[in-house]
This record gives C-alpha cells, sequence and structure tokens, in this order.
C-alpha cells in the first residue's frame, strides 16, 4: 500500500442546527493535485478548514494523519507546523504593508525585537522569482491587482515551508490569463513534488490540473475520480454535484403572466475599483408582472452586482444600457428614483447592508419609505407603529413586539424584517437577492410563500439564488448567469440543474483551456 | 412579574438620570454638612443654569453629529472664540446694530459648520481630521481678529437679550407671583398635552400605557418644573437664556424623535449601508449634522460673551470636550445610532453639578479636575453597566 501524505478519516462538523459534514474521508497522495468540488454551501470549504485549523480539533469528530500519525490542530499555526497552508477565497493581506512585510507576517525573520529587514526583502525577492511575479517586494500591497496578490499569498506559503498547499477559490476573482498563469503555476510546483489541493466549482480548470476529483454534495463524498483510472468527463462530474431530487419542498402558485414591467437591454457596468474589470457584460432581460423570473449562477458571477446596478445603480461604474419600466425608458441615477419608479432590492447581506440592527422592527420597516407616515418631514409615530404591525403580522414575522430590536431576531424573522421593509415601500418590481441564505427550512418555505403572494399580487419578481433546488422550485422562467453574461435563458417547467450547468461549464471564458 | 420587570426597565431607560439625582444629593449633603450654604439656594440654580447654558446647546448639536457615526466636532471651541471675537467687533467697537450683527454672527457660525461639512460628507475627510484642523484654523483666525486683546464691555441692549431675567423689575414679590404663575402654566400645559395625547390615542384605538403611570409622570414632572421656578422666584426670576434654552432643547428633541430627516440621522449611524440603499442620502445628513454644529456653536459664542461680558481670545477653550462628554455620559453610543437630547441635557447638566458642587465645597481647581475625570469614568461605568445586567436577564 502507498504511503499517503495526508488523511481525514470519519469527519463529522454541526453547527448549531445543520449538519455540515457528515462522515467525510479524504485520502492526499504525495505530488498530487487534489481538487474538491462541489455546489455552493456543500461543506468543502468547511473542510477545509478542519484541516487547516481555523475550526480546532474538539469542535469536529473525526482524525486527521500526516505521514500516518495521528494530529490535532487546535489554531491554524499548529496545522501550519505541519506544513499545511490553506490560502483562503477573501485573500488575508493587510493593504497597506509592503508585499515582504505581509509575506512574512507572523512568521517575521530575525527576532521579536528586531526584525532583520534585509533578510525579509532579499527572502521575499527570492520567493517572489519562484512564483514568478515581477515585483519589488518593497511594493504595497494595494498597489498590486488580485492576481498578483494571490501570487503573494502563494509565495508567503511557500515561506512557510508547505508541504500541503490548499487554495479556496483560487481564481474566483481572476481574469483568464491570470487564472491560467496560476494554474500553470500549480503543475510547476507539482513537478517539484508539493501537494495542492484545490476547491473549485470550475470543472474546466479541475480537470485542466487536477490528478483526483473529489465531489462533495450536502456535506458528504459522493465519489473520487482518478485520472490514470479515467479520463474527467464533465457530465459525470456535474451529475455527482447536484444529483438530488427535488421533493415538495416548495409551494404551488397559480402564475398569471401579464405584460412586460421590466426591461433591460445591453446592460454593462464596470468595477467600481480596478480599471477595465465588467462586472455585468450586454445583459438582456424581461420580466413580466406576475412573474417570477430566477437568475441562476455559481457565486461571483455578477448576479448581485447585477441588481444593485440596476437599484439606482448603487454598484459599478460606466453603467450603460436601457431600463424600461412598463415600457418607458427611464434613468434611475439614485436608489432614491430607483424606489419611487417602484422598484426593491433586497439584499443578500441583511446584516451589512440591509437591517438597521441595533433599531426596532418598526423603524426598519419604516426605513424606506417615511413619506408614507410622515406629513411636512414629521413623523406620526401612532401611524407608523400601525402600519410596522399590519406588515409583520401579513408576513407572520415572529416576534413580541414590533418594538423590539432586530438583532434579537433569528435569520428567518430579519429575514421576513428585511422584506417587509421593501412590501412596505410598496414596490411593482423586487429584486430578491439570495433571500433565503442562511435560514432553516421551515423559514424558507414561509418566504416562498411571500413570494408566490407578491407575485399573484402582480409584482414581478427576479430571484437571485446560488441554490439551484429552489429557482427550479419557484421560478416561472429561469436566465443563467456567469462571469457576468447571460449563458442561457429558459422555461422553469423545463430547466433542470444539470441543464444550467452546462450552460454554465461550456460558456466559461476558460474553455481555451485544453 | 410583569410590574418587576417594569421597574427593571425604568431603571434601566433612567439609569443616568438617577446617578443625576444621586449626585446631587450627595453635594447637597456635603455642602449643608459643611455649612457652605445649600446647592439648592436660590441664586446658585440661577447660576447653574447661566454657567452651564453653552453646553447645554453645544451638546444638542454635538449630538447630531456623534448619532451619524461617533462622529466629533473638535472645532465648536474656536467657532465660539471666533464669533465671539466677531459679535465684540460689530457690537462694540463698530457699534453696528445689534441685529444685524446678530444675523450675521449666525450667519458665519453656518458657513463654517458648511466649510466643514462639506469637507467630511462629501470629500470624506475624516471629521476627526477636518475639525482637528478647524479647531487650529478658526481659534487662529479668532486671535487675528481680536489682536490677541478682549474685547469688553457689551452694551446693555445687547447683553439683556442672554443674560438678563424676567420679570423685568426689582419688586420681589412681583418677581416671585409671575415666576411660579409661569412654572404653573408650563405643568398645566405639559399636563393638558399629555392626558390630551393619551385620549387621541385611545380614541385611534392605538394602545397607551396604564393611566396611573402617565399620570405619575406627569405629577413628578410637574414637581420638579414647580421647585426650580419657586427656586427662581425667591432670585431674580426665570432666566431669559433659560428661554432659549427651552427652545434649542425641545426643538431638537421633537426634530431628532419625530422628524424624518431625524430618523435619518439614527439610520445612518445604525447602519451607513443599509440607509443607503433605503434611499437615504447619507451625505447630506453628514453634511447637515456638521452645519448645524456650526450654527449652534455661534449661539453658544452669542450667549457666552452676554455672559462674560467681553469677547476674549481664550474664550470657548475646552467646550468641544464639554460637549462630546456630556454626550457620552448621556447615554449616546460612541458608534453611532443611539442617545437622546434628553440623555445629552442629562449629561450636561451632570458635569455642571459636578463642577458647580465642588467649587462650592471649595475644592482646589487641580483636584476637581482629577475628581472630574474619575467621577465621568465611574458614571459612565455604571451606565454600561446596569444596562448589561438587564440585558442579560
Amino acid at each position: 500500500m502507498e504511503t499517503l501524505l495526508l488523511e481525514m478519516k470519519h469527519i463529522t462538523k454541526t453547527f448549531p442546527g445543520v449538519r455540515a459534514l457528515h462522515d467525510v474521508n479524504l485520502q492526499v497522495r504525495p505530488g498530487e493535485i487534489h481538487a474538491i468540488v462541489g455546489e455552493n454551501g456543500a461543506g468543502k470549504s468547511t473542510l477545509m478548514n478542519i484541516l487547516s485549523g481555523v475550526y480546532p480539533a474538539s469542535t469536529f469528530d473525526g482524525e486527521i494523519l500526516v505521514h500516518g500519525k495521528p494530529c490535532q490542530f487546535h489554531t491554524i499555526k499548529e496545522s501550519e507546523e505541519q506544513g499545511i497552508v490553506i490560502i483562503h477565497q477573501e485573500l488575508a493581506l493587510v493593504p497597506y504593508l509592503t508585499i515582504a512585510e505581509n509575506m512574512f507576517l507572523g512568521n517575521e525573520q530575525g527576532r521579536t525585537f528586531s526584525i532583520d529587514w534585509d533578510k525579509t526583502y532579499s527572502r521575499a525577492d527570492e520567493l517572489l522569482a519562484l512564483v514568478g511575479l515581477e515585483e519589488s517586494s518593497k511594493t504595497a500591497i494595494k498597489d498590486i491587482g488580485v492576481g498578483k496578490q494571490q501570487l503573494v499569498e502563494i509565495a508567503k506559503a511557500l515561506a512557510k515551508n508547505v508541504k500541503v498547499l490548499i487554495l479556496d477559490e483560487p481564481t474566483a476573482s481572476l481574469n483568464d490569463t491570470e487564472a491560467k498563469k496560476l494554474l500553470d503555476l500549480l503543475l510547476q510546483f507539482k513537478e517539484r513534488g508539493m501537494t495542492s489541493i484545490l476547491i473549485s466549482h470550475k470543472l474546466n480548470e479541475v480537470s485542466y490540473i487536477a490528478d483526483r476529483i473529489t465531489v462533495i454534495r450536502d456535506g458528504e463524498v459522493i465519489t473520487t475520480m482518478d485520472k490514470t483510472l479515467e479520463t474527467f468527463d464533465e457530465n459525470k462530474i456535474i451529475k455527482a454535484m447536484v444529483g438530488r431530487n427535488i421533493s415538495d419542498r416548495f409551494p404551488k402558485r397559480n402564475a398569471k403572466i401579464g405584460p412586460v414591467s421590466l426591461e433591460v437591454e445591453h446592460w454593462t457596468a464596470y468595477h467600481p475599483i480596478y480599471e477595465g474589470v465588467k462586472v455585468c457584460e450586454d445583459i438582456n432581460l424581461k420580466l413580466h408582472r406576475g412573474e417570477v423570473v430566477g437568475i441562476s449562477g455559481l457565486m461571483g458571477a455578477g448576479r448581485t452586482e447585477f441588481a444593485m446596478s440596476l437599484f439606482g445603480k448603487s454598484y459599478g461604474r460606466n453603467i450603460s444600457g436601457k431600463l424600461k419600466i412598463n415600457g418607458e425608458e427611464v434613468q434611475l441615477n439614485t436608489i432614491k428614483s430607483a424606489i419611487q419608479n417602484k422598484l426593491a432590492y433586497v439584499t443578500e447581506d441583511r446584516k451589512g447592508n440591509g437591517l438597521i440592527l441595533s433599531k426596532s422592527i418598526m423603524q426598519n420597516t419604516t426605513l424606506a419609505k417615511l413619506e408614507a407616515i410622515s406629513q411636512h418631514q414629521v413623523i406620526d409615530p401612532d401611524l407608523e407603529l400601525k402600519v410596522a404591525k399590519e406588515v409583520n403580522e401579513k408576513l407572520r414575522t415572529k416576534c413580541s413586539s414590533v418594538l423590539e430590536e432586530v438583532n434579537n431576531l433569528s435569520g428567518g424573522n430579519q429575514q421576513k424584517v428585511l422584506l417587509s421593509k421593501w412590501i412596505f415601500a410598496e414596490p411593482d418590481i423586487l429584486l430578491l437577492d439570495e433571500p433565503t441564505r442562511g435560514i432553516d427550512v421551515g423559514a424558507k418555505y414561509e418566504i416562498y410563500c411571500i413570494i408566490n403572494q407578491l407575485a399573484e399580487e402582480g409584482k414581478s419578481i427576479l430571484f437571485i439564488s446560488s441554490e439551484m433546488p429552489e429557482v427550479l422550485g419557484i421560478c416561472d422562467r429561469i436566465y443563467v448567469l456567469s462571469e457576468g453574461r447571460i449563458v442561457g435563458e429558459m422555461p422553469g417547467s423545463e430547466a433542470s440543474q444539470e441543464k444550467i450547468m452546462k450552460c454554465i461549464v461550456q460558456n466559461q471564458k476558460g474553455d481555451q483551456l485544453p | 412579574m410583569r410590574h418587576s420587570l417594569g421597574i427593571k426597565d425604568t431603571v434601566k431607560k433612567n439609569s443616568m438620570l438617577i446617578v443625576l439625582l444621586a449626585t446631587m444629593l450627595l453635594f447637597q449633603v456635603l455642602i449643608s454638612s459643611s455649612g457652605r450654604g445649600s446647592l439648592f439656594a436660590p441664586a446658585n440654580i440661577s447660576n447653574l443654569i447661566s454657567q452651564n447654558a453653552y453646553v447645554v446647546i453645544l451638546a444638542s448639536g454635538m449630538l447630531l453629529c456623534i448619532l451619524t457615526g461617533g462622529n466629533i466636532d473638535l472645532s465648536v471651541g474656536s467657532v465660539v472664540a471666533l464669533v465671539g471675537a466677531l459679535a465684540g467687533t460689530l457690537v462694540v467697537n463698530l457699534h453696528w446694530n445689534i441685529y444685524l450683527s446678530i444675523v450675521i454672527c449666525l450667519l458665519t457660525g453656518l458657513a463654517i459648520g458648511a466649510w466643514q461639512g462639506f469637507w467630511i460628507a462629501y470629500v470624506r475627510i475624516p471629521p476627526f481630521i477636518t475639525t482637528l484642523a478647524g479647531m487650529l484654523l478658526w481659534r487662529g483666525v479668532a486671535l487675528l481678529i481680536l489682536n490677541g486683546l478682549t474685547i469688553s464691555p457689551f452694551p446693555a441692549e445687547y447683553t439683556r437679550y442672554f443674560n438678563s431675567f424676567l420679570p423685568n423689575t426689582e419688586d420681589g414679590a412681583t418677581i416671585f407671583s409671575v415666576t411660579i404663575i409661569v412654572g404653573v402654566v408650563i405643568c398645566l400645559i405639559y399636563g393638558f398635552r399629555t392626558l390630551f395625547d393619551r385620549y387621541t390615542k385611545k380614541k385611534k384605538g392605538y394602545a397607551t400605557e396604564p393611566l396611573a403611570i402617565t399620570v405619575t409622570k406627569v405629577i413628578l414632572l410637574s414637581i420638579a418644573v414647580l421647585v426650580v421656578f419657586s427656586l427662581l422666584g425667591r432670585h431674580k426670576g426665570v432666566p431669559v437664556v433659560l428661554i432659549l434654552l427651552a427652545i434649542i432643547v425641545l426643538g431638537y428633541s421633537y426634530f431628532t424623535a419625530r422628524t424624518v430627516p431625524g430618523r435619518h440621522l439614527y439610520a445612518m449611524g445604525g447602519n451607513e449601508k443599509a440607509a443607503k440603499l433605503s434611499g437615504i442620502d447619507t451625505n447630506k445628513v453628514l453634511f447637515f449634522a456638521y452645519t448645524n454644529m456650526g450654527f449652534l456653536s455661534a449661539v453658544a459664542a452669542l450667549v457666552g460673551v452676554a455672559r462674560f461680558n467681553s469677547a476674549a481670545p481664550t474664550a470657548g477653550t475646552n467646550y468641544e470636550m464639554d460637549a462630546i462628554g456630556s454626550c457620552f455620559i448621556g447615554g449616546a453610543s460612541a458608534y453611532g445610532g443611539t442617545g437622546t437630547i434628553g440623555g445629552a441635557i442629562i449629561g450636561a447638566i451632570f458635569m455642571g453639578v459636578l463642577n458647580n458642587g465642588m467649587s462650592i465645597l471649595g475644592i482646589d481647581a487641580n483636584w476637581q479636575k482629577a475628581v472630574k475625570g474619575i467621577v465621568v469614568l465611574a458614571a459612565v461605568v455604571f451606565d454600561v453597566l446596569s444596562k448589561k445586567r438587564v440585558k442579560s436577564s
């Protein structure tokens, strides 16, 4: 039997109320590139966080063996001592420090009270040469692009004497050339004997560089494929990734689809910071009254960016394209004008962008339309209380009173408060961005019911979600978004997870990879 | 069960008021036992009001800035000096019309506020930096105007608008009866308004608090008002500045609690991104808060020169700290989004009582400072801990 570099045995991890991983086994051979693929929320990142000590040994069940010896990691430092280094999707670099300072952060050269800067910069330059980054190690991180930052992260890992490099979606924010360069670098390192674990849902990349692929779904390992035994078949991988049946988790709705209410033509928006990066490109779509239209796509496909750029240009730069509401072209340059034109955007980040946690349900509910409860800028407190009660009773928000702080509510109920805020603003078109993220199944069902009710009232709903089953379950029509472009459109009745995944995979720009 | 919760809630909501009352009692005991008179001597109460008028005015403005996200304005002391210097030059040196001078001073305050507000809100220069620069700049301009000298005295037709008493007579009996009548009228208006509000609420079918609680509140507040007015009546009557303070405090309380722009302040401080996505122009909100602060600084300057009867180069020193301190003592959050005008006023009175009480006790000025530091910390610690405890239970 060959020796394994790393083995994870019977890993089970539960979060309050959710089982994230169940009896997962993973074996990594020395010198291989092992890819882990799965849908959003399948448990990939959780597994890697366990391996790298982000979740300490006592918080999960199961064993980790390095070179056949059991190891317990309580901190990230302990796993790094064993040569296991993780590079997170969100890069952990300090923008105002130099490349070299970042590379040796927490691993400073010299002694505690006298850092050896000469050694720091010369070693940094060596490592930068190794990863092929042509920048001075004295450049500040904020002055280099994401692609180069990714390389700095890798050089940082090399500085720690890495044996197993874990990369979590490393190409998510890179363009094609940068991504290709990064993948080739990994192949180079492989030849020198380094082992990598790559988390990705870009199948073309995975089949390009991986030796073995493990598919995770709903916290369980579905299969592990080996390049030496079979050629990777993307259809097979997709099937393994999504292969669950949708049961009766979605309430029925009588769709009465009316005339077109929202029409978007040639919509293009650029990234607000990175010059020349398009977050969405030439998007054309239509929404009818009483229709629920889904936007499906992977994380980072530009869904949120697109919706926010529609909503009074609240995201992006140099936004171009036509926006028609009920057949009339409108210019929505501010959020206020978007709200006045009966548009609502329910954010995916309810705590960060949606709610004022320290304020009452009532104050959150009325915030987007204070005109409705005030006269000459003076608020009528009695009326405010009354309408807040009405809206929240309609949505069945569970609370002792609408004066309760939003902070004290569960995720599902917070989501309802967020919805009640926008329902109170009386929109005709609702852009719902991940309205069921992070809430339990029961609350999800209630949110679906609310969506159905809104559609039956004749409102148009754009439903953005990473969870394909729910898009399939409640949408009349589905657009597939990938890398900022619409790559497919299908009626809900004809759609399937395989079809959507296929649209995404076939249209990824990275297709020029062999 | 319900009742005990109510008491706990009351304590939680009013913990700072309780601290204030306790401090007043403590000083009263110390002062009367050492035979130095009384904290509640008529002249002292009157004094307390005119001494601390500037803190109340500035704290009202500072609270708006703090609400937007814990932002403070360090320049108010210097703006007070500058506007005071301007008032001195116009009224005393140039003998300009008093009303015109007052209007010019207020407009200058507004302009200074707008200047700082522009950098803070639209260029997003951190408020700390912008107002630190303002603190140096405006103090410098004040010194330039005054050429390092103090302008005095102000004509009586100016000072009477800020530093006189009503009714304007020497007759003690008239003063007392008029003052008491004013106090009673205020109590009656307040009482009737409260009951009328309750009645209309009930008529519209909204929930109301028990009648006993409403009545108790009205009675307690009325007693407090009558006590203060009877004390004022035994001195010189109602200080004119008290009327100005009442207008400012009531006006800004109403503004923050009941109006749409007031709500926007709280929303921005609670979560700026969420406020923006709800269609609120947060830049405008921030600009307004700082412009308003400039305006109120000018008001405080006009009151200040009248009280000291002079415009001095050192006027307004440390006023910003008194205002900021009052807001935080009064329960405003250092991150913004929480705090009330009422709280800031209680904080201002607390600081005033502390100064006044220690002065009467004859405590050495150096000791006063040290004690003040410790007491302020202790008061806020008590406030924070009492809130925490109630939350966890």
